[in-house]
């Protein structure tokens, strides 16, 4: 049993036995589902449905129902497919750079922040894939033997190594997610009452017995999964950022983009744990789990990343006036007061001013003010790339062509539909799945659990 | 059975020191400490991770030189088109993906295998609450051929267990 100082809070509050995690945990799975669970899974259906029908529209037509135009190429589109890339590296990085760095407070959150980063990369690869505007031509990009001339994809291209990054992160993701998962839906297997329930979750538990050879087995491979997935995270926003990088657009073509995009991501993805996790640990009643030190650590993340995202952007700024190239400078003066001020300025408030607030102990504390800036972050984390793509392109080198981007309501259908289908899945992933890791939350219950912590023989130890 | 790691942990120390074989434990989540009492060996399936990434590279790079440098050099912007070499810098994110796609996916797969857990196939826990809260300890008198049930149950009584169940396997 690994203990830790007695002076740290515990991370699991209340006199918890093993048996009461267990029951807190499939409480809710065995349960019927509260009206709300309905209601807003009806909402999120029926947003979802409208996104999909919209989607279906698209194709049907062309792209040309966007709001897109001959100077602005990119606009809605990308915009939320990085938007929703950056969301889906939270998951993974509490999983397993917080693995690797022996952080326990993961525990409580891995398993729902890896279901969203799954459900978020769903939602992000869908955008390149009706960009193309022929989703049933897609596995062209697949490097497979053919009949065009026998022409190869191009391995030079940016774009082809997103396919690469984006496919490996979520397929490795899933493998990651449910290899933790079969244990403890194997918990879920053994207490099921009902024929139907005990047979679904029988196979989805593969079977498992959890004798000493498997465990063994199973830590070393979730060290070897995490220290695979931790480079992944890092190399995948790095590539969606060359999508820019390696382009020679004023405002695209910048070094700093990778690790800049990588801050971003983790940004506006331990928001969007935050968004969700507020909700779920009330409506499923985990505070113990889940309370406001866990709160605090993932608005400490925050914090950093929203800084680092800050420095950025005025690293950005600066790099713009002192290269002296007048189009580099020109399109960072027009990010700020040309016709997209707004989309700037509330850019660098979302992002650069709020992330600050946590500084302040009662703040980053508070749970309201949490869930208000978590909201912020993702907004502003939006519009950042938003004014990525659209200010640069505009309003490019032939003042002739100069345009301005308006979404169609197709545009807004296809990105507030991804928001409904995510939910759809969110929700039922917290209706049927474990939303917290069983068998890890157990293993650190002696060590960081509040009744263990304040027994006489913890302390005496020491 | 019993109802805690330490207990159990403790117990099997004891066994063992009296020369008793311990089959298997089942129990709800990883004993950090047990392996190494009832000689479980520490996996290798660490090596085959890194074999596995290490095929990945292989044939992500022979793969690369091959679409792009030998059997269709493509110009690019007059870049050199005929070495992997000068190229490589452009391959190397795919080289990285392909690994870890590799590595992840085979030790997976391999991990299932050797585990045996696949959908579909029955659980073989001896008890459904090893999944709760409770942990189990397999001892069999086949395994144990220099002790009779009579001495096996002296040294069992003395381990804090919860409960007992003794089975007749054939």
């Amino acid at each position: 049993m690994q203990k830790e100082a007695a002076i740290r809070e515990p991370l699991i509050l209340g006199h918890k036995t093993y048996h009461d995690v267990t029951e807190d945990v499939c409480r809710p799975i065995e349960d019927k589902a509260p009206r709300m669970w309905y209601i807003l899974f009806g909402i999120a259906l029926i947003i979802g449905l409208y996104g999909v029908g919209c989607i279906m529209y698209l194709l049907g037509t062309g792209v040309g129902v966007w709001g897109l135009n001959k100077t602005i190429g990119w606009a809605w589109d990308i915009t939320n497919f990085v938007w929703w890339v950056g969301i889906g590296h939270a998951g993974t990085l509490i999983s397993a750079v917080l693995l690797l760095f022996r952080q326990k407070w993961r525990m409580a959150i891995n398993r729902s922040a890896e279901a969203m980063t799954i459900f978020a990369v769903f939602m992000a690869g869908l955008f390149p894939l009706i960009h193309m505007g022929r989703l049933w031509v897609g596995y062209w990009t697949l490097p497979l033997p053919n009949q065009f001339g026998s022409l190869w994809v191009n391995f030079n291209s940016p774009l082809l190594w997103d396919v690469f990054a984006i496919s490996t992160y979520l397929s490795v993701s899933v493998v990651f997610w449910y290899i933790g998962l079969i244990p403890d839906f194997a918990t879920i297997r053994d207490r099921a009452k009902k024929r139907v329930s005990k047979k679904m979750y029988s196979i989805l538990s593969f079977g498992w017995s959890g004798r000493a050879k498997h465990w063994n087995r199973f830590e070393l491979v979730s060290l070897v999964l995490a220290g695979l997935a931790t480079p992944l995270v890092f190399s995948v926003h790095s590539i969606v950022s060359f999508d820019f990088a390696t382009s020679v657009v004023p405002g695209w073509h910048t070094t700093i983009f990778p690790p800049y995009f990588v801050a971003g991501a983790v940004f506006s993805g331990f928001a969007m744990v935050q968004t969700l996790l507020l909700i779920m640990r009330k409506a499923m009643s985990l505070e113990a789990y889940i309370h406001t030190k866990h709160i605090e650590y993932m608005n400490i993340v925050i914090m950093v990343t929203g800084s680092i995202v800050g420095t950025a952007y005025i690293t950005e700024l600066f790099i713009s006036w002192y290269s002296g190239v007048e189009y580099e400078a020109y399109a960072f003066l027009n990010r700020a007061t040309g016709p997209y001020w707004w989309a700037y300025w509330a850019m660098m408030t979302c992002n650069v001013i709020s992330p600050q607030l946590m500084w302040f102990r009662k703040l980053r504390r508070s749970l309201m003010f949490t869930f208000f800036i978590s909201i912020i972050v993702n907004i502003g984390m939006w519009f950042e790339r938003y004014v990525i793509i659209v200010t640069s392109l505009h309003r490019d080198y032939i003042p002739a062509a100069w345009s301005m981007h308006y979404p169609s309501h197709i545009d807004i259908g296809v990105y507030i539909g991804t928001i409904g289908l995510f939910f759809v899945f969110f929700l039922l992933f917290a209706r049927y799945f474990p939303v917290l890791a069983l068998n890890e939350i157990k293993t650190i219950l002696k060590g960081s659990g509040q009744s263990y912590k304040e027994s006489p023989e913890y302390h005496k130890h020491h | 059975m019993f109802d805690d790691d330490e207990v159990l942990k403790d117990g099997a120390k004891k066994l063992v020191s009296k020369g008793v074989r311990i089959n298997e434990v089942f129990s709800p989540f990883p004993i950090h400490g047990i392996d190494p009492i009832i000689g479980v060996k520490q996996t290798r399936l660490g090596i085959m991770a890194f074999l596995y990434g290490l095929t990945g590279l292989t044939v992500a790079t022979i793969g690369m030189r091959y679409f792009m440098v030998v059997d269709w050099p493509m110009n690019i912007g007059g870049k050199p088109n005929f070495s992997y070499l000068q190229n490589m810098l452009a391959f190397i994110p795919i080289s990285f993906e392909f690994t870890v796609l590799c590595a992840a996916h085979g030790m997976a797969i391999t991990y299932l295998l050797l585990n045996k857990t696949l959908p579909g196939i029955p659980a073989q826990n001896p008890d459904p609450r090893t999944t709760d809260d409770k942990f189990v300890m397999e001892i069999r008198l086949s395994e144990n051929p220099s002790m009779t049930e009579a001495d096996l149950d002296v040294v069992i009584k003395k381990t804090g267990f919860i409960e007992i169940d003794k089975k007749d396997i054939k």
